[in-house]
């Protein structure tokens, strides 16, 4: 492993987990979050909802 | 996550950030990104794999969520429906084709995928991963999927159902379409917010072995781990120098199209679930953190743990030669499950099972944008959208099964829609936000109800230099392919005038392209009519 490898390694890993680490506090930080953030798997599509009412 | 009312606690936010981060996550994270890390020599891949995160992945992924809410607005969940709403061309709706072909042909393998860590999971609850050395893992690998001759992948003789992939494949596409079926994605999504920090546990075991192998074969001294993250890391390697190692457009490509591929960009699965999302939730926060998941995922931990293992195991040319850039992960995770103090078998089959449960709730995902073509185009109920995609993709993903022989119909499908059919998507895309749509008024969808404010240098970046981006790597790429092939492998060109195989898979997506065609022009007409009917034009 050359210092370049490590460089690189280290900017890397350290990059991407402070983007997360900052991304966590920014949910954790703000209010009422939680009502308005969303990922794919949360969101339950209107046609489901119609196959289920009677 | 969505209950008004509902007191917020540290407990329930973080089970905000973990559904978040965790629906990013996939196959892409720990299986496909290795597997092109290796292909081209670790680091000089990363070099262009996080210029593509920074100017392509994260800035598109932000566009697909504006444009997706932006559409959902004037009643369209459909990306077909949803191009037309935002570009007054006859052709916008039929750029749609390749948004419902991408996410559809990607499941005809991605399923296939799936069924493989669903039978290494069971393989490792029944003990019937106990190989000896490095090389049997490969063999058992090679003769699990078929490698060595088409129609081969049905089973290993000799070992039962433990030994069929198609068994395994038949069992996760029945999981899959009884969970559409029904509608009970919400229960993955329950479960999967406990399994998915157990994956990440899992994960972070297997790397704390991965960095402590040392050297495990005495013999061979240069195969050790220092040597393996040398290999993932290092700029510049043996064989070429920083610069030279760059000279590579379909490495640029590829990298391009893993960071869509990991981040679900350029899959038209954005665009539609955020067409269901009201206009005051936050889409900027929710894409921001669903990247940065996705991409410590990837790089800290699939980037650590899985190239290092398998130079360990197996030496660098090995790791060139690799037959898919999927294969790399099953035949280098269970070495270091059976390096492991006590509980390898243990490890293996929860971290096997877990992968298989984050690649449910991606395949889950990917038939949603046609299903909403389906009904919102041809007036289809969801089961029949859901038992006419089964057939579909059922069709698709024997043809994948079948023409097993070097991975040929999988690698084939993964590159032209899985890489290349992403990429041109992903183009149009951008140029609709910056350009059509226009990207202050993009931004200004992109600011409703937003938790932060996107630096407007993004502005310039998704106007200027992401299309720019994409389309030099595009040219770069054509005209090596066909004026400058490199010595050795054939090109992607080549490949098709000289594979039957190549060919046949090329085939396959001309014809699920045409058939999505169809239903667009039969959707559009029935978008015209309803609009001729309400007495007004599209907005």
């Amino acid at each position: 492993m050359t210092l370049g490898g490590w460089i690189a390694m280290l900017l890397s890993v350290g990059g991407v987990t402070a983007l997360l680490g900052w991304c966590i506090y920014k949910v954790l930080a703000t209010p009422e979050s939680t009502q308005h953030l969303h990922s794919q798997a949360d969101i339950t599509t209107p046609d489901i909802l119609d196959e289920r009412s009677p | 996550m969505n209950q008004t009312g509902m007191k917020e606690t540290w407990g329930t936010r973080l089970g905000v950030i973990l559904a978040v981060t965790g629906s990013a996550v996939g196959l892409g994270n720990f299986l496909r990104f290795p597997g092109l890390a290796a292909k081209y020599d670790g680091g000089a891949f990363m070099i262009p794999y996080f210029i593509a995160f920074l100017l392509l992945g994260l800035p598109i992924a932000w566009t697909e969520w504006a444009m997706g809410r932006y559409g959902g607005r004037y009643g369209y969940n459909s990306s077909p429906g949803i191009f037309r709403v935002l570009w007054r061309n006859r052709a916008a709706p039929y750029v749609g084709v390749l948004a419902m072909v991408v996410p559809v042909m990607i499941y005809m393998y991605y399923v296939y995928i799936e069924a493989w860590c669903l039978a290494y999971a069971v393989r490792y609850l029944f003990g019937a991963m106990g190989f000896e050395n490095p090389q049997q893992f490969r063999e058992f690998f090679a003769k699990f999927t078929g490698i060595e001759e088409d129609g081969a992948a049905w089973a290993i003789e000799g070992q039962g159902v433990l030994g069929s992939g198609v068994f395994f494949l038949v069992l996760c596409f029945v999981l899959n379409f009884v969970l559409i079926y029904r509608g009970l994605s919400k229960g993955i999504e329950w479960f999967c917010s406990w399994a998915m920090p157990a994956l990440l546990v899992c994960a972070v075991i297997v790397l704390i072995r991965v960095l402590t192998l040392g050297t495990p074969d005495p013999q061979r001294p240069e195969l050790n781990v220092l040597d393996g993250l040398g290999y993932m890391w290092n700029p510049a390697t043996e064989r070429l120098g920083f610069l030279e190692s760059l000279r590579k457009p379909e490495m640029w490509m590829e990298a391009a199209g893993q960071i869509f591929f990991s981040l679900s960009v350029g899959f038209g699965i954005i665009i539609t679930y955020a067409s269901y999302l009201k206009s005051d939730d936050d889409i900027a926060l929710s894409g921001l953190t669903a990247c940065a998941g996705n991409e410590f995922c990837e790089v800290a931990l699939g980037g650590l743990m899985i190239v290092p293992a398998a130079f360990v195991f197996f030496g660098h040319e090995t790791l060139q030669a690799s037959e898919s850039t999927f294969a790399l992960g099953f035949v280098t995770l269970p070495n270091v499950f059976g390096k492991l103090p006590a509980g390898g078998d243990l490890i293996g089959f929860l971290f096997f099972f877990l992968l298989f449960l984050a690649a449910v709730t991606s395949s889950l995902s990917m038939l949603q944008p046609a299903i909403a073509l389906l009904e919102e185009g041809l007036g289809l109920r969801r089961r029949a959208s859901v038992a006419m995609l089964g057939f579909i993709t059922a069709v698709g993903s024997a043809f994948v099964v079948y023409f097993s022989k070097d991975l040929a119909a999988l690698d084939t499908i993964d590159f032209w829609v899985g890489t290349f059919g992403i990429y041109v998507l992903a183009l149009f895309q951008v140029i609709l936000f910056g350009w059509i749509l226009g990207v202050d008024r993009g931004f200004e969808e992109l600011d409703r109800g937003a938790e932060i404010r996107v630096p407007r240098i993004f502005k310039f970046i998704i106007k200027y230099v992401s299309p720019a981006y994409l389309l030099a790597v595009f040219l770069a790429w054509a005209y090596q392919s066909l004026f400058a092939p490199p010595a050795g492998k054939p090109s992607r060109l080549q490949a098709i005038v000289e594979n039957r195989t190549v060919q046949l898979s090329i085939g396959m997506i001309l014809l699920v392209s045409a058939l999505f065609a169809l239903l667009i022009a039969q959707s559009v007409q029935r978008w015209r009519a309803t609009e001729r009917a309400a007495g007004g034009d599209k907005p």
